[in-house]
């Protein structure tokens, strides 16, 4: 029981990192059409500044995951105005600059801080574990789960209670017929883009927390499973991100204890060719 | 005609993916009552009205109101002031009857009380998703959208296509009262509609315009309604027969229309 209920918290945990990534992924494709192929990356600026902060200015952790979200989400913003808007009418272009993107970042982390991982430092009051039904789980796993859980709430707000939120709900339908209404959609695509890419550096500052060090392919490696996610719970929708992210977590997470080592990973990569061979027309799907 | 229309389009091109859907198309819209944008299917007005809105590339000189539009992007066509009930009603599923209203407002004050006295289902089913109401319904909420702003121009794709006789009753009585305020772009294959509603008109042929004029006198014209429209526009239609009447879509010959069509065209 215990080593269920540790498996559980820790699956949930995973599950949260996923989703935080892929929200703004399934977001951004569902709104633009666009394949962030850069993601992993944000995720990863969000993780190396969350260190940055944390380790070399000696910031306490919430803040250092303040300034970790804060600069992933500037990231994000100059990455859209940049390289992805000149490139709208160029769809092939845009994927070959993300993909670039995501390849550049982590060498540029390599370059300044090493290939190797960074320890990250564990804060005091994190540290400890509490007891479930006789596991001892630690508490870094249900702050990762408390803040995917606030991020879920925030955008089912967003996206419900307001103009911009019925944008871009709407523009995941039909974008065209949003800019035959007279909206400006671009702005739409910037704002989507910035909350994406504050997800994902917020991710990557948790993930930092709960691997407990950061390397530069933290980013990529998380984006697989994010993709699954996205593919599961359907493009552009945050719900089913939600629901497909602990489905993956908890999954990945009893098949890697219960089977092999590195089985579970594998059986999530292999549910994803199924889903994108059995239900391709999910890829364009609708918003829930 | 060309000095006093509303909307103006020259030498209208539009080419998709290779494919050279318009070569040509001259367009007036008159600056009140409803010009109708006719012509067989395929003929390229839905192409026509995208282009004017800038939702397809287009090439040519587009006019509205004295301004040139014809490089604008397109909610900066929209906020000249026209509003857009597309082909296929392009109202939003997954939105509420309610959101699909509001995602439209554009004025600080929309003109609710106008469009909830023309529509009153639209405010009692406000709440309803727009995907589950009728064909009927969401045509209404279409039109209705394209009211809640003070628009100069009213373009509407073929707002009676696929609904039932009784509703396309209805909606040619909004129609024709929306006209009253604001001039009307109306493509349409209902001729009986057309003749009831319209003053004058654009016929299209194989991505060119092969006519302008009067509406009626061009449906009076048995012979050069069949020859541009492919049907017989001489038979007197009640109003009452508005809903029953067949859509200009006939099997004529393409042939023969084409050969018109070129002959005709400047
Ligand atoms: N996006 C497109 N790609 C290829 N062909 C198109 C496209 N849109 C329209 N067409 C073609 O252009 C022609 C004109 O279409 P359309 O403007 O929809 O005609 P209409 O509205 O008069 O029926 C048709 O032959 C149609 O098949
Ligand atoms: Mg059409």
């Amino acid at each position: 029981m215990a080593t269920v209920v540790l498996l559980a918290c820790t699956g949930l945990g995973l599950g949260a990192l996923y989703f935080l990534i892929a929200s703004g992924l399934s977001l951004i494709f569902g709104l633009m059409d666009v394949l962030n192929l850069a993601h992993g990356a944000l995720l990863s600026v969000g993780a190396y500044a969350t260190w940055w902060g944390a380790a070399q200015a000696g910031l306490n952790y919430w803040l250092a995951l303040a300034f970790g979200t804060a600069f992933g989400t500037v990231a994000a913003v100059v990455l859209e105005l940049v390289l992805i808007r000149p490139l709208y009418t160029r769809p092939r272009d845009q994927i070959l600059a993300t993909v670039g993107v995501g390849l550049a970042v982590p060498a540029l982390l390599m370059g300044i801080w090493g290939g190797d991982a960074r320890p990250f430092p564990q804060p005091e009051s994190l540290a400890g574990t509490v007891h479930i039904a006789g596991a001892a789980v630690p508490v870094n796993r249900f702050v990762l789960i408390g803040a995917a859980a606030l991020v879920l709430v925030a955008l089912r707000l967003f996206l419900a209670r307001t103009r911009y939120g019925l944008i871009v709900r709407a523009g995941v339908e039909d974008r065209a017929m949003v800019t035959a209404l007279g909206v400006d959609v671009r702005k739409a695509f910037t704002l989507v883009f910035a909350i994406g890419g504050a997800a994902a550096a917020l991710g990557g500052g948790l993930a930092a927390l709960y691997f407990g060090s950061v390397n530069p392919g933290q980013g990529a490696n998380l984006l697989i499973f994010a993709f699954v996610v996205v593919v599961m719970g359907g493009m552009g929708s945050v719900a089913g991100a939600a629901a497909a992210a602990v489905a993956v977590g908890l999954v990945q997470q009893f098949a890697n204890y219960y089977t092999a080592d590195g089985l579970g990973d594998l059986a999530v990569v292999a549910l994803l060719a199924v889903l994108v061979l059995a239900r391709p027309r999910e890829l364009t799907g609708r918003l829930a | 005609m060309t000095s006093e229309a509303l909307l103006s389009a020259r030498g209208l091109r539009v080419v998709i993916d290779g494919l050279h859907i318009l070569h040509g198309v001259d367009l007036d819209v008159a600056p009140t009552g409803v010009t109708a944008l006719l012509g067989r299917n395929g003929a390229g007005k839905t192409t026509t009205v995208k282009a004017v809105m800038g939702l397809v590339p287009r090439t040519g000189d587009i006019r509205f109101a004295g301004r040139d539009v014809g490089r604008l992007p397109t909610h900066a066509v929209v906020r000249q002031g026209i509003g857009y009930a597309p082909e296929d009603r392009g109202v939003f599923a997954g939105l509420t009857v309610a959101e699909n209203l509001r995602l439209a407002e554009r004025d600080a004050d929309p003109a609710y009380p106008f469009v909830y006295e023309l529509f009153p289902e639209l405010r009692s089913r406000g709440r309803q998703l727009a995907g589950t109401l009728s064909g009927g319904q969401q045509q209404m909420l279409a039109i209705g959208r394209t009211l809640l702003n003070a628009n100069r121009l009213i373009v509407a794709d073929e707002p009676t296509k696929g609904l039932a006789p009784k509703i396309v009753a209805e909606v040619a009585d909004v129609l024709a009262r929306v006209a009253e305020r604001v001039p009307v772009l109306l493509v349409e294959q209902n001729l009986a509609l057309v003749r009831r509603v319209a003053g004058t008109c654009t016929v299209l042929a194989d991505g060119r315009t092969a006519h302008q004029g009067d509406a009626a006198e061009l449906l009076a014209d048995e012979e050069a309604a069949r020859r541009l429209l492919g049907v017989g526009g001489g038979h007197p239609v009640a109003a009452s027969s508005i809903a029953t009447a067949a859509p200009a879509v006939a099997a004529a010959s393409a042939a023969t229309a084409t050969a018109t069509a070129t002959k005709e065209a400047p």
